[in-house]
């Protein structure tokens, strides 16, 4: 299983960081939803997994009895998932301002920050 | 999306998920749930009623300002995390009171308003953001 | 439950490491909420940094006499809590962090306009310095992952504030690369917990030697590209000239003296400290790295007419000797880098709010406009030069010691690493003098060619005396560097042998 899952991280990471290659705004933008999510699935499979029960104590218990689920890793994917999440939203917001104010989408025409003909810089003091 | 259906049902979808994300959001130290996804439902149920009533009904009906109610819940978070620097303990160290009240004993405990503090936070920010979405010039953010 | 856990004994002057931040946090709250009267939130912001420098000064003097401090949150065991750990470079990077900011938010209320009220300026300044002091401060590799993406949607804020098209182009390239940066980063973790099953910086150090060496140097270069990233070095810095011209100066300021700084000091930390058998192989890349940003910023400066984005070429030049430290890694290089962190902090700032002074007061942004400013405003002119002068290197300014340092480590480690660091580092100071000067020539000497004089804005004496203290400070510490010297060298001894750090967090199982 674990080498199943191994071969997904691989899928999503490689489709993520081929459509960040992409120009268009909201390619990137899918690619780094894939790549976050193969991550997370990452960080998921790197806690071992186990066909436990979840990490949860019954009640009227000190601790689980028996074997349970690394709960660290799904912690850590919560975290990031939810971060992720953020950033997401906030990058999808900022596509799309980007998309009215500039009026496209393919980051090779952004160049007002850049100007592509700026002129030389004088020779001499 | 604007039917009378749904229009007319929206409100009840509307109540009964808002009270779910509370009874969500207060089982979680012990039981799936928490905050988070009570948070979550809690936006979700802001956005619906933004699809049936419109943005400004959404935004009428949170009464405050949603990256307001956002900063209030990092705001009860970080304190309720604060409050162990009066046990002698470490930051985020859990401080528990048992309230007896009649038959029942009500746990109540710093991990509950940090809780109630990500149940904010997670409404305020999607609901912003959602609400910022659903306008054409993506203000609001 | 609480029976079973076993109680740490917390001092309550421990809180000092986390009161900083969390002071921050819960100033950025209250900022928020209160963001439609910039004047309150200007006055708390005040009070929250003024109180944060207080906690980071006890920190330090602390850590000065004490050693590193240490404390686990919610009364979990070290390896198993989140830790946070402050030795002497963290705790005085977070200080630096906390007066840079200090000055940044008088300049920006000088440049502030009755115009914007509502855009939450100081909730996101505090949530940045939360970011920032959190990620000098933390014990926990994943806690850092955390303070990076609190530091990084806080400067997703700040780079659009204003909402124009040049910032909305500019946030896109900084928005998506450092985005990808921290995924990447997030990514090299999950290999690190599978492999060694702790994120704890000091668990790391225990723990790394004994895992499969060939993983751990995986994670090491994914590390090393991600902070890289983070920190604008050579070959993954194109997002900083594109982007950090664009937002108003004073967050331009804030951004060039944080943000990157905070990717170098996490690629010392990790490479020299957590990882050090790995960075012994990584060495020659590193030095690349360092080398390569050394050389082609300042020349990136030379044939740059946009002010603010040859000061951008500035910084990552800055970027490439703090890493010749993390390459040379004696206790000498990292002192050297640590003092160089410091220092950058400080300069950089100052010299992009000069150059932000300087496009006020003519109206322009490129140099090729400008022209003959010396006559209007000279105590600009000499402002700009003496910075100008500190990031080059010139004694006795502040920027020398650092470069003293590195150039000290990089001939006592000899061979053709140490040898051509050193002369990269040289050519580095020659460079940047020939294009600061330069700059400072077209922008003050030569004859005007712009446009006519600019109304003088008001409160311009706010402004200045926000530089101005910054100049002094580099100048200061630069007359009198015996502190700055102390201090690169006990907090390079506590990097080079982490023995004393691993003691203050307390690992279970571990116990001495």
């Amino acid at each position: 299983m674990d080498l199943v899952l191994a071969v997904v991280v691989g899928l999503f990471i490689a489709l993520g960081v081929y459509l960040l290659l992409s120009r268009a705004l909201i390619r990137m933008l899918m690619g780094m939803l894939v790549l976050g999510n193969g991550v997370n699935l990452l960080i998921f499979t790197a806690g071992r997994l186990t066909r436990e029960v979840a990490p949860i104590v019954p009640p009227g218990l000190e601790q689980a009895p028996g074997a349970i689920a690394n709960p660290l890793p799904q912690a850590l994917i919560l975290t990031a998932i939810v971060i992720g999440f953020a950033m997401f939203s906030f990058l999808l917001v900022l596509a799309y301002r980007a998309y009215q104010t500039l009026d496209c989408d393919d980051t090779d025409e952004m160049r007002l920050a850049e100007p592509a003909d700026a002129p030389n810089p004088p020779l001499s003091y | 999306m604007n039917t009378v259906i749904f229009r007319t049902i929206a409100p009840l979808i509307v109540g009964t998920m808002l009270v779910f994300s509370v009874y969500i959001c207060l089982r979680g130290h012990n039981e799936p749930g928490g905050g988070f996804i009570g948070g979550l439902i809690a936006a979700s149920a802001i956005a619906v009623l933004g699809m049936s009533s419109g943005r400004d009904a959404a935004r009428r009906a949170l009464r405050f300002d949603p990256i307001a109610i956002a900063a209030a819940g990092v705001l009860l978070a970080a304190s309720s995390g604060l409050l162990s620097l009066f046990t002698g303990s470490a930051f985020m160290t859990s401080i528990w009171l048992y309230l007896e009240l009649g038959e029942t004993t009500v746990p109540l405990s710093t991990p509950m308003f940090f809780d109630i503090g990500v149940y904010l936070v997670v409404l305020g920010a999607i609901s912003a953001i959602g609400l910022g979405l659903e306008t054409d010039d993506g203000e609001g953010l | 439950m609480e029976e079973l856990v076993q109680t740490s004994a917390v001092a309550t002057a421990d809180w000092i490491v986390v009161l900083p931040l969390v002071l921050a946090l819960i100033g950025a709250a209250l900022a928020l909420m209160l963001r439609n009267n910039g004047r309150v939130t200007f006055l708390l912001a005040l009070l929250v940094v003024v109180a944060a420098i207080a906690c980071e000064i006890g920190l330090a003097l602390r850590i000065w006499q004490e050693g590193p401090v240490s404390m686990t949150m919610g009364n979990w065991l070290p390896p198993f809590g989140i830790s946070f750990t402050a030795d002497l470079f963290g705790a005085s990077f977070a200080l630096a962090a906390s007066v840079v900011t200090l000055l940044v938010l008088f300049y920006a209320e000088a440049d502030r306009s009755a115009a914007d009220g509502r855009d939450g300026f100081h909730a996101l300044v505090l949530l940045l310095l939360a970011g920032v002091t959190g990620s000098f401060l933390t014990g926990d590799l994943f806690n850092l992952y955390v303070w990076f993406e609190v530091m990084l949607i806080a400067s997703f804020g700040l780079i659009v504030t204003g909402g124009s098209a040049l910032q909305f182009d500019g946030a896109v390239k900084y928005g998506f690369l450092n985005f990808l940066a921290t995924t990447l980063f997030l990514l090299a973790l999950g290999l690190l917990y599978g492999t060694i099953g702790t994120l704890n910086m000091a668990d790391i150090i225990g723990k790394a030697p004994s895992a499969n060496p060939a993983v751990i140097t995986a994670i090491a270069a994914l590390l090393l590209l991600a902070f890289g990233m983070k920190a604008a070095a050579f070959p993954v810095n194109a997002w900083l000239p594109a982007s950090y011209h664009t937002p108003p100066a004073a967050i331009s300021a804030l951004f060039a003296g944080l943000l990157t700084k905070v990717g170098v000091y996490a690629a010392l930390r990790s490479l020299v400290v957590l990882l050090p058998a790995t960075r012994d192989i990584l060495e020659p890349v590193i030095a690349l790295v360092a080398i390569a940003s050394m050389i082609l910023g300042p020349l990136g400066a030379l044939g740059e007419t946009h002010l603010r984005r040859a000061m951008g070429f500035f910084v990552i030049g800055g970027i490439g000797a703090a890493f010749a430290g993390i390459a040379l890694a004696t206790p000498g290089g990292i002192g050297g880098a640590g003092a160089y962190i410091f220092h950058s902090m400080l300069t950089m700032t100052a010299l992009y709010l000069v150059s932000g002074m300087i496009e006020r007061s003519t109206g322009q942004v490129d140099t090729r406009h400008m022209g003959g400013l010396y006559a209007s405003s000279a105590p600009l002119s000499i402002m700009f030069l003496v910075l100008v002068l500190a990031v080059a290197g010139v004694p006795p300014l502040l920027g020398f010691w650092p470069k003293l340092l590195l150039i000290e480590a990089g001939v006592a480690q000899g061979g053709w690493l140490g040898t051509s660091l050193v002369v990269a580092l040289v050519l580095n100071a020659v460079l940047t003098l020939i294009a600061g000067t330069r700059i400072w020539a077209h922008v003050f000497w030569r004859q005007t060619t712009g446009t006519g004089k600019v109304p003088a804005p008001r409160r311009g004496l706010l402004r200045y005396a926000a530089a101005a203290a910054i100049v002094g400070l580099a100048v200061a510490v630069g007359l009198w560097p015996d502190f700055l010297l102390a201090g690169a060298r006990m907090g390079a001894a506590d990097l080079a042998d982490p023995a004393r750090y691993i003691a203050a967090v307390g690992l279970a199982g571990s116990a001495p």
